[in-house]
C-alpha cells in the first residue's frame, strides 16, 4: 500500500481525508483505483488526453513526475499538489 | 463509467441546509455565476429587494448556472477551478445539495486526421425543449457540443459536431476568446465560446453560436451543420464577409416567432428573418458615438421587434467598456430601426463596465425585468423594462453569467 497525500482542493472527494492509501504498480494504476474509490477525482487532475492538468503537480517519493507511466515501489509516497499563481 | 451519483455528493463548499433555500414568497431567482463561485438572488414580483443565497462553490469558476424551466427545480452549474478540471454539478433543491456529473463533458478519441483535444471548460448549458425532459446541451471550449439525456448526470459528444471534418476550420486552435481569464488555454485548446439554441417548434433544428465560427445551423438534431453568416462582418479577417469565422458574442432566438433571431456580434448588432439566410446589421442605426459593439442581447418574449443591448467601446484598442465611462442600455422597439438610450440610475461618469455575453438577461414578468452583471462584480436590476436601474449587489467577483428564473 502507498500513502497518497490529498490537497485541500480534492478533499471534498475523500470525505475530508488528507491522506488515503492505495496500491498499484504504476501511478496510472493508483490513480484509477483512487477514482474507483472516490469517483470523479481523477478527471479533475488528469485530462482526457491522459495529461496531468497544468496546475496540478504530482510527486512520487518526493520527485516531480510528468507522466502517468511511472513505476511505483512499495512504500512510495504520492503527493498531489495544487499549484496556481495569480489571483 | 459505472458510478453512482450518491457517492459524489458535494455541498458546494458550505454547510448543507436542511431544506431548499427558497422561501414561499420568492417568485424570481437570479442565478449569478462568477469567477469565484455562484450566488442566487431571490426576490418577489416587485423585484425591489433581494435575498442572497451563497456562495455556492466558493473558489470555483462558474461559467454558467441555469435552472431548468421544465421542472423549476433542477439546476446545473458548469464549474472548474484554476487547479482542477472542468465538471458539471447538479442540484434538485435550489442549491441546497449538489451532485457532480458521473461523466462530465469530455472528448473521446478523435477521428483520423483530427487532433485529440481536452475540454478546458464548459461555457454554456442549454435545457432542451419540454418534449425532451432531462435533456441538456453543453457548449465547451475548445469548441464542442455535448448532450445529456439524464439531467446532466452523464454527457455524450454530439459527434456530428465534435467529429465533423470542418470543425478545425470552424474553430481554429489559435482563436482564443475566453470569458474566463483564469482558464489556462492549453496547447491546441481553441478556447472559443460556444452555445446551443433550439428552435422551440422543432427540437432537431438548432443553432450553434460561436466566437470562432459565427453561427452554425443544423436541421437534423446535430448530425450535420451549415454556416449561417451571410452579410455578417469579420473585420479581423482578410475576407471581411467569409462563410464562417465570424465572432458571434450572443445569439438570441425569439420564443414567439422563432424565425426571428438577433445577434450581438464582435462586429455589430444583426437581425435575421428566416428562411432568409442573410443577416441585416441593425446596429448601423445606433448612435455613431456609441457604436454597436457589445457582448449580450436580450429579447422581449412578448414583442418580436423589441430588444436591449449594452454597448461597449469598440474603438482604437477595443477597451470593451461603457463608452466614455457612461453606462447605458439601448432599446429597440422596431426591430433595430431605431434605438433609445436608458441610463437612469447608472453612474454618470467614470464607470467602465464590461458586461459579458451570458451576463445580461430578462425575466418573464410584465413589466419585464432586466438584469446584468459586470466584470467588476456588480449586479444591476431594472424592473421597468430598462428605463431605470438599481444596483442589487456589488463587491462580487468577475461575473460570467446571469440568468433569471421564474419560480
Amino acid at each position: 500500500m502507498m500513502r497518497i497525500l490529498i490537497p485541500s482542493q480534492l478533499r471534498s472527494y475523500t470525505g475530508g481525508a488528507a491522506e488515503v492509501e492505495m496500491s498499484g504498480a504504476t501511478l496510472d494504476e493508483v490513480l484509477r483505483r483512487l477514482d474507483a474509490a472516490y469517483p470523479g477525482i481523477r478527471f479533475r487532475i488528469i485530462d482526457e488526453l491522459e495529461r496531468i492538468r497544468p496546475h496540478i503537480r504530482i510527486f512520487v517519493a518526493r520527485e516531480l513526475v510528468r507522466t502517468l507511466d511511472v513505476p511505483l515501489r512499495a512504500g512510495d509516497e504520492i503527493q498531489i499538489v495544487g499549484a496556481l499563481s495569480g489571483g | 463509467m459505472k458510478k453512482t451519483s450518491d457517492s459524489r455528493k458535494r455541498t458546494g463548499g458550505r454547510r448543507k441546509p436542511a431544506s431548499s433555500p427558497r422561501k414561499r414568497k420568492d417568485e424570481v431567482a437570479i442565478l449569478v455565476g462568477t469567477r469565484k463561485g455562484a450566488f442566487i438572488y431571490y426576490g418577489d414580483a416587485s423585484r425591489r429587494s433581494w435575498r442572497v443565497d451563497g456562495p455556492h462553490f466558493l473558489g470555483h469558476i462558474i461559467n454558467h448556472i441555469v435552472l431548468d424551466p421544465r421542472d423549476g427545480r433542477t439546476m446545473l452549474a458548469a464549474a472548474r477551478t484554476g487547479h482542477l478540471g472542468p465538471t458539471v454539478f447538479r442540484s434538485t433543491d435550489m442549491g441546497g445539495t449538489w451532485t457532480e456529473a458521473v461523466r462530465p463533458p469530455m472528448f473521446g478519441e478523435p477521428p483520423e486526421g483530427m487532433a485529440a483535444r481536452a475540454v478546458s471548460h464548459t461555457c454554456s448549458l442549454t435545457p432542451a425543449l419540454a418534449d425532451e425532459p432531462g435533456v441538456w446541451y453543453a457548449g465547451t471550449s475548445p469548441a464542442g457540443i455535448f448532450r445529456s439525456e439524464h439531467g446532466g448526470a452523464t454527457w455524450s459528444e454530439v459527434e456530428g459536431f465534435n467529429r465533423n471534418p470542418m470543425l478545425p476550420k470552424w474553430a481554429p486552435p489559435d482563436n482564443v476568446a475566453p470569458d474566463d481569464d483564469n482558464a489556462p488555454p492549453a496547447a491546441n485548446s481553441g478556447a472559443a465560446f460556444g452555445t446551443v439554441l433550439i428552435d422551440p417548434r422543432d427540437r432537431s433544428h438548432m443553432y450553434y453560436a460561436s466566437s470562432a465560427a459565427g453561427v452554425l445551423e443544423t436541421g437534423d438534431g446535430g448530425a450535420s451543420w451549415n454556416a449561417l453568416n451571410r452579410n455578417v462582418e469579420a473585420n479581423f479577417l482578410p475576407n471581411l464577409y467569409p462563410e464562417y469565422g465570424q465572432d458571434t458574442h450572443c445569439l438570441a432566438i425569439h420564443p414567439r416567432n422563432p424565425d426571428r433571431l438577433y445577434q450581438q456580434n464582435h462586429c455589430g448588432i444583426y437581425r435575421i428573418d428566416r428562411p432568409s439566410d442573410e443577416w441585416v446589421r441593425i446596429g448601423r442605426n445606433m448612435p455613431p458615438a456609441i457604436g454597436d459593439i457589445g457582448f449580450g442581447i436580450v429579447l422581449d418574449p412578448r414583442h418580436v421587434d423589441r430588444a436591449w443591448v449594452f454597448p461597449m467601446d469598440g474603438t482604437t484598442v477595443w477597451p470593451r467598456t461603457s463608452p466614455d465611462g457612461k453606462p447605458a442600455v439601448y432599446e429597440t422597439r422596431d426591430g433595430g430601426e431605431s434605438w433609445e438610450r436608458h441610463d437612469r440610475g447608472f453612474p454618470r461618469e467614470h464607470a467602465y463596465y464590461t458586461v459579458l455575453r451570458q451576463a445580461f438577461c430578462g425575466d418573464g414578468f410584465d413589466p419585464m425585468g432586466l438584469y446584468f452583471g459586470t466584470t467588476s462584480g456588480e449586479l444591476w436590476v431594472s424592473r421597468n423594462e430598462g428605463r431605470s436601474w438599481t444596483q442589487a449587489a456589488a463587491h462580487l467577483q468577475r461575473i460570467l453569467s446571469v440568468e433569471a428564473a421564474m419560480l
